[in-house]
């Protein structure tokens, strides 16, 4: 077959109607009779609830109902956790309503229904609720104290401690003889600060209880697990609810869930029988959408002298928050298994405990687990490569998987099928010009210029491609991760692809149809691609974990061969041949040796009349497939990045950042770049930018825009992206996965870089976000230990970057090597 | 108090992507919600509550303003363009085509608002350097594209029209 899409950059299909304006998002929606709903939040992390007064609300204009957790508390049951990561998980009640105590701040703790917006909004403001306050417990390591419990009734705030151990699993030695037997340990303690997924569109929940099904829109990267989720958690037959996820503006993670406010929305629907609407507003997304990250890291590598790792124990602390979201316990688990990264340990142990504190819950973020382990170990070469005085991208080969000794089975119990780390980093350090920015780096080091010049290393790999059903039950994750397809031929011979998986974004229906137009020889354009409606898509997990081409595009690969031979047999009687000797090319079906033949279309129309089909077939060609893979997969890559830090001002500015990524075989190389550019910059966002703040009450400081810092496009600069392509050997099409590996690598190469600019000053770590304050900090502290630099802090918040470095690293060619 | 408010309404006459509408609105109401409450014009969307995102970012006689800084009353008297009034005759407007063409959205919400402001900036700079670009757009958030191909777009789009109106002139001339 002659392939002509896979590989191409097609332009997406999707754009049309997202720059027309011709858009869907559930906040779109209007339906006749429709009300509007607004929350109550608790303004207090951590309190009871005594009283609550809504008569003033209940009677104000437009107002339909007012709901309490009392109100609700017989039918709203407890918001679902999928993935109990122990037997023994200590969990608290979820109420969507809190009922008479409240964990965070921004939990609901009331919704006012009105006919307009505007009406609920101001009747809330009416609403008289008296709370007790309670002692907030807010830091991970206070958490683990049990001195001040984030919910009393539990009696402690450890949900549950989970480990690792390869001398266990019988992988690897046992780590604690591995490190005492060791020429070197590296002590270290990082701290993986929270962040705000931010996706643009704030949520919105439709939902529409009229007619046979109760309809839920909503802003979701999940209605198949939101439809199963709600049917459990509020006893509603699942046949009786559908879930469509409309156009959806970003999720990153953050949609991964089964909100409050979904929950609510459902429940005024049912009460009032009118169509409800909920959309929040920024600050409320900021506020109680969950978080991501939120890690204390403590960690000890072993070394030999000639820097050769021998083994790393990793000790976690994770934040879940004040509840356990969707998949928040599991989070910090998907990191387990990529500590060891694309090394190889002769020990390892991961061991972590999940604590609550009095925060909005956390959950899962682009790449989930994965950047924190990938930031931990990456830091740690990087600081062993400065304790051996060796280059860091010669430590980082003494200790990798060469490419010969694929596959590869790890000490954190993976097999890694494909990868070459040497092809990608050679590739890389030739686009960057590593050893000129070296030399200039020590010149100017040696010069003591007032701006010094770091480079940052940062390798990575990942598992990609959620998952293996069977892996996941290993894990005790409730469902599986197989994905589902559906491919029908039109009598027309158009062709309709139902997926599974749910796209917000990422170019699913571009990137679905080329698949499809090579595998059956039809054009790009006459094939249509359904999703994220589960009366259409009957059957689906949905999008996240860099999951949908490796496992959703392979369903499509399946079900299209299906009807390949389905269509074989058709055409083998019309041509009165053998289907043996039916050959399928470019759309057509042809006697083998003959120059007679049936387009699939032609077989398409005869299969829909139906007047003349072989005995005993089924009149259709339209054919479902559920794939299963059978392994992860585990792109990689190698990121550099040029840091310039002002050691008087401690403003740090990214003047060059160039990755090879390799993702084995490529869709789309057009929307293979957006997805990397996208992921570097929330990489790169938690390493300069991103935080979230709370105060000792435990209010988020930084609800809005102005305090959250997602970078706009003045703070950044381009990137020159590049692949090296090792395809992935457990899949047919060969694909790894490509949606969080910008975000895994980045982070690490930019801390790294700007700790190698100034380690000779005296610093030895910097907390991210690495604010201009935080770099000046940590200089005035150097400094005071003998070396660096004296001056006045300064006030900025965010590195502001003048034109000449952000224009230097533009421009190289991005992402045409193949 | 609301009850207060919500009885005050003004008439207002705006013109909206070339049709003209008379409505009876509220002071308090946004112009952002107008155009989607109102009159339906759904394509310009709402991502903050703080001006910080330019979400709703349309033109007012030909200026990019974010619609949620101004009152619909405000607007009266004057002409205001979205993302849906973009197209004439079917075509697309040059900017929308370099979107497409560069790759410059994923999800599409920050790309109305990201379209209208970088019309807006090459009308103000026809050949902008990414400096000019990054700068021009620092009101307007994404968080999906990591703007490189934003950038791509709004400096094709400012080629295109260069050159078209390099030609219109040639045209003109002949
Ligand atoms: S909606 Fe964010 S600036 Fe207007
Ligand atoms: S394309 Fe999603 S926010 Fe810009």
């Amino acid at each position: 077959m002659t392939v002509t899409e896979i590989g191409s950059p097609r332009r997406r299909k999707e754009d049309q109607r997202l720059i027309t304006g011709r858009t869907r998002y559930t906040d779109n929606i209007v339906l006749p009779g429709m009300l509007h709903l607004a929350m109550v939040r608790s303004p207090f992390a951590h309190a009871t609830i005594t009283a609550i007064d809504t008569h003033d609300a209940t009677s104000s204009p437009g107002v339909v109902a007012v709901l309490t957790g009392r109100d609700v508390a017989d039918e709203q049951g407890s918001l679902p956790c999928a993935w109990p990561i122990t037997p023994d998980q200590k969990a608290p009640p979820h109420p969507a309503i809190a009922v008479d105590h409240v964990a965070f701040a921004g939990e609901v703790v009331a919704c006012v229904i009105a006919r307009s917006a505007a009406e609920a909004r101001d009747a809330i403001e009416l609403i008289d609720i008296d709370y007790d306050e309670l002692p907030v417990v807010l830091d991970l390591e206070e958490a683990l104290t049990d001195a001040t419990l984030a919910h009393p009734d539990l009696g402690t705030n450890k949900s549950a401690t989970w480990v690792f151990d390869s001398a266990e699993a019988g992988t690897g030695d046992d780590v604690a003889q591995v490190l005492a037997a060791s020429e070197l340990v590296l002590e270290r303690t990082y701290l993986q600060q929270r962040l705000i997924p931010a996706f643009m569109e704030p949520r919105s929940t439709v939902v529409d209880p009229t007619g046979e099904q109760i309809t839920m829109w909503s802003a979701t990267q999940v209605p198949h697990l939101l439809r199963l989720m709600l049917a459990l958690t509020l006893s509603i037959p699942e046949g009786k609810v559908r879930v469509v996820a409309p156009d959806v503006g970003g999720g990153f993670g953050g949609k991964l869930q089964v909100t409050p406010e979904e929950v609510i929305t459902m429940l005024a629907a049912r009460r009032t029988g009118k169509p409800c609407k909920y959309t929040e507003t920024r600050s409320e997304s900021l506020m109680a959408a969950h978080h991501g990250r939120g890690q204390v890291q403590r960690l000890k590598l072993g070394a030999t002298r000639e820097g050769i790792v021998t083994g790393l124990s990793v000790d976690l602390l994770a934040d879940m928050g004040a509840y356990l979201g969707l998949v928040t316990p599991g989070v910090p688990i998907l990191g387990a298994f990529m500590y060891n990264s694309i090394y190889k340990f002769a020990a390892y142990r991961f061991s972590c405990t999940n604590l609550f504190t009095n925060k909005a819950w956390t959950d899962a973020y682009r790449g989930a687990g994965r950047p924190e382990a990938t930031f931990a170990i990456e830091r740690l070469m990087d600081d062993l490569a400065h304790e051996l005085d060796m280059d860091p991208v010669e430590l980082r080969r003494k200790n990798w998987i060469k490419h010969e000794e694929f596959p590869f089975s790890t000490i954190a119990c993976l097999e890694y099928d494909s990868g070459n780390y040497e092809a990608a980093t050679d590739r890389a350090l030739e686009l960057f010009g590593y050893d000129d920015l070296c030399a200039e780096r020590d010149r100017r080091r040696a010069a003591g210029d007032r701006v010094q010049l770091g480079i940052g290393v940062s390798t990575f790999t990942e598992m990609c491609g959620l998952a293996p059903s069977r892996v996941l039950g290993a894990l005790s994750y409730a469902a599986g991760g197989w994905e589902h397809a559906q491919v029908r031929v039109l009598p027309t011979g158009a062709v309709e692809v139902v997926t599974g998986v749910s796209g917000h974004g990422q170019g699913h229906e571009t990137a679905w149809s080329q698949i499809v137009a090579d595998r059956l020889g039809v054009p790009f354009d006459s094939i249509e691609v359904l999703h994220g409606d589960t009366q259409t898509s009957q059957k689906g997990l949905d999008t996240y974990g860099s999951r949908s081409l490796v496992v959703g595009g392979m369903a499509v690969v399946a079900a299209a061969d299906k009807v390949i031979e389905k269509a074989r047999t058709v055409a083998a009687h019309l041509l009165e041949a053998s289907t043996d000797d039916i050959e399928f090319a470019e759309g057509r079906f042809s006697v083998r040796g003959t120059d007679q033949g049936l387009a699939l279309g032609e077989i398409a129309f005869a299969t829909f009349s139906a007047h003349n089909l072989p005995d005993g077939f089924e009149p259709s060609l339209d054919s479902d497939a559920t794939f299963d893979p059978e392994n992860f997969s585990f792109p990689h890559g190698t990121h550099l990045a040029a840091m310039e830090v002002d050691t008087e001002t401690g403003e740090v500015t990214l003047r060059k950042y160039v990755c090879v990524d390799d993702i084995g075989n490529v869709i789309n190389p057009m929307i293979v770049d957006g997805q990397v550019h996208g992921g570097l910059v929330q990489g790169i966002a938690q390493a300069l930018f991103e935080e979230a703040v709370h105060d000792e009450s435990g209010t988020l400081v930084s609800g809005s825009f102005v305090d959250y810092l997602v970078p706009s496009a003045a703070d950044l600069p381009s990137f020159t992206t590049d692949r090296t392509v090792t395809p992935s050997t457990t899949n047919a099409l060969g694909v790894k996965g490509v949606g969080e590996a910008g975000t895994i690598a980045s982070t690490p190469a930019i801390v790294n870089g700007v700790l190698d600019a100034i380690r000779h000053l005296g610093v030895q770590d910097i907390a991210m976000p690495c604010s201009p304050h935080r770099v000046w900090k940590a200089l005035q502290d150097g400094a005071s230990k003998g070396l660096g630099a004296e001056e006045p802090v300064p006030d900025r918040v965010a590195p502001e970057q003048d034109a000449g470095p952000m224009n230097s690293s533009g421009n190289l060619p991005t992402g045409d090597f193949q | 108090m609301a009850t207060a408010q919500s009885t005050r309404t003004t008439s207002i006459t705006v013109e909206v992507d070339d049709m003209t509408y008379t409505d009876v609105v509220e002071p308090r109401m946004l112009l952002v919600q107008y155009l989607r409450e109102r009159l339906g014009k759904t394509g310009t969307l709402v991502g903050c509550d703080t001006t910080n995102c330019g979400a709703c970012t349309v033109h007012l006689d030909g200026q990019s303003v974010k619609s949620c800084t101004m009152f619909a009353v405000q607007a009266d008297g004057h002409a205001v363009t979205t993302i849906e009034g973009l197209a004439q005759g079917g075509e697309l407007h040059p900017m929308q085509k370099a979107f497409h063409e560069k790759h410059a959205l994923q999800c599409g919400f920050c790309t109305p608002g990201m379209i209208m402001q970088s019309i807006d900036l090459i009308k103000e700079h026809p050949d902008p350097d990414e400096h000019t670009v990054r700068d021009g757009l620092e009101g307007n958030l994404c968080r999906c594209t990591g703007y490189q191909n934003i950038v791509a777009a709004v400096q094709e789009a400012a080629r295109t029209t260069r050159e078209s109106a390099v030609s219109t002139t040639e045209e003109g001339a002949a």
